[in-house]
């Protein structure tokens, strides 16, 4: 299969902290990528570098075998994001927020592509609700359904399913799941949810310091360090030294 | 482009409490330079053929106002309600953002600006049509410089996050002294006249009044104007582009929203 994303040895330095020292991974089409770490070990940076937000100090992107340098904007066509951090205006109602990002995204059937979503992820009751008004498990659907609007190659998720109960982030995870067999897409998924890494992810990568510092499926991670789960694979790693070292 | 527009559109045409703020303001300071601007016309000498001078000076600023104040709070709108990194993630360049914020800018300054327009005429019996077509060509001065000034404060938030915004309130009233509005660059002294003749608002207010109290027009003026708003505006655009350039360097646009 493609590799829809391919990160070459990217570095990324805020003066002299380097909160991203070189780092080289692919994405296959069809593919969950768990990126894995504690809280600043690099994977807020290595995900704004996807998105052009941030530019690499040094190394390569691409997307769907283009350049992210120069081809930013052919390229956030095909890709798109989603973080708890990152809200959609709160004064707009649901159908008027999916029509602005239809339009900023060149969607060409806004409206059908609205249905289609509507459908898949049970919005239909809320597209004429106000988006601030609605709970934390609604505001998620409409932030995927909104991720989802240019029907992405790739899609970035930060964290989908922070602070929802287990009945929403159940439905979330079922639904990313369907979603990319259907549609075949690539999709990297920074979470602190092992289990749903586990559910999820074929491929992991484990992040520290800026540097991905083991990788493999979650069994094979589970096995190779002893551990009974992909939580305590992840605290071993968090709490010890970098396994490249 | 028109996604961006529409996302603003929807946001004043869905709160009427937003509407009613945008002609507000210009409504009460209208109004309240009216009443002045008959004082001093019944009281001065300087004014005496000219009732409307102060009035339709007041109209043309808060038009400037108007428009660098709406041009801000586009931008502060995206990162108060969180929704800024959703925009630069979209596939839109940067010109598309300025243009679509530009356009949409200037329909905010006229929503509020029109009613307030109309109600001279009734209240104090003042037309500011009586600036005739040159009417035109100072609003655009004014239009361009308050869109450059929002392009300028947006360059510094983007560089400097939202840290920047109390700047963005404050550069108006920085100039207003500088741009001569109510009073002639005389009264200025001589060191602040220097740097009022670098910005384009003493030209477009001493324009204003030469055309309602002499009934002349002094073209030069409407000349200057616009070449130093071209300046302006070309250098605004480029800093824009540099800051956002330092903005993904920094991190500032991924950071901007938490």
């Amino acid at each position: 299969m493609n590799n829809l994303v391919q990160v070459k040895n990217i570095k990324k330095n805020y003066g002299k902290n380097e909160a991203v020292k070189g780092i080289s991974f692919n994405i296959k089409e069809d593919e969950i990528l768990g990126l894995l770490g504690p809280n600043g070990s690099g994977k807020t940076t290595t995900i704004g570098m996807l998105l052009g937000l941030l530019k690499p100090t040094s190394g390569e992107i691409f997307i769907n075998g283009q350049k992210l340098e120069g081809n930013r904007i052919e390229i956030l066509e095909q890709i798109n994001f989603i973080s708890p951090y990152i809200e959609l205006p709160k004064k707009l109602t649901v159908k008027q927020n999916l029509i602005v990002y239809g339009k900023l995204y060149k969607v060409d059937n806004i409206i059908e592509r609205i249905e289609f979503l509507s459908e898949k992820l049970r919005l239909e009751e809320l597209l004429n609700s106000i988006t601030g008004e609605l709970s934390s498990g609604q505001k998620n659907r409409v932030s995927l359904a909104k991720a989802l609007i240019n029907e992405p190659k790739v899609l970035l998720l930060d964290e989908p399913t922070a602070s929802l109960d287990p009945e929403v982030g159940d439905f979330v995870r079922s639904f990313l799941e369907d979603y990319k067999k259907e549609k075949k897409i690539s999709i990297l998924l920074a979470s602190h949810n092992m289990n749903e890494v586990t559910r999820l992810c074929k491929s992991i990568l484990m992040m520290k310091d800026g540097i991905i510092i083991d990788e493999g499926n979650p069994e094979e991670l589970i096995n190779k360090h002893g551990r009974k789960n992909l939580e305590e694979v992840f605290l071993k790693l968090s709490r010890s030294k970098n396994e490249l070292d | 482009m028109y996604g961006l527009f529409l996302r603003h559109f929807y946001l004043i045409t869905r709160s009427f409490p937003r509407v009613l703020d945008l002609v507000y303001w210009p409504t009460i300071q209208i109004t309240l330079w009216g009443f002045i601007s008959n004082f001093f016309a019944t009281h001065t000498t300087y004014y005496n053929n000219a009732v409307g001078v102060i009035l339709t000076c007041a109209i043309l600023y808060d038009f400037l106002f108007r428009t660098s104040i709406g041009f801000n709070m586009l931008f502060l709108e995206e990162i108060w309600s969180r929704n800024f990194t959703n925009l630069f993630i979209a596939p839109m360049k940067i010109g598309e953002i300025l243009t679509s914020l530009v356009v949409t800018a200037l329909i905010r300054a006229l929503i509020g600006l029109i009613p307030a327009v109309l109600l001279t005429s009734p209240l104090f019996g003042i037309s500011i049509l009586d600036l005739g077509i040159f009417l035109f060509f100072l609003f655009l001065s004014l239009y361009l410089f308050g869109i450059t000034l929002g392009i300028l404060v947006s360059a510094g938030l983007l560089r400097y996050g939202p840290s920047f915004e109390n700047i963005a309130w404050s550069t108006m009233f920085l100039l207003a002294p500088f741009g001569c509005i109510y009073y002639p660059i005389e009264i200025l002294p001589e060191m602040f006249q220097k740097i009022a003749y670098l910005l384009p608002l003493v030209y477009i207010f001493e324009e204003a009044r030469n055309i309602l109290i002499n009934q002349t027009v002094d073209i030069q003026n409407i000349y200057y104007a616009f070449m130093w708003n071209a300046v302006y505006f070309v250098l605004s655009i480029a800093l824009f582009y540099y800051s956002f350039n330092v903005a993904k360097n920094k991190g500032t646009l991924i950071n901007m929203g938490e």
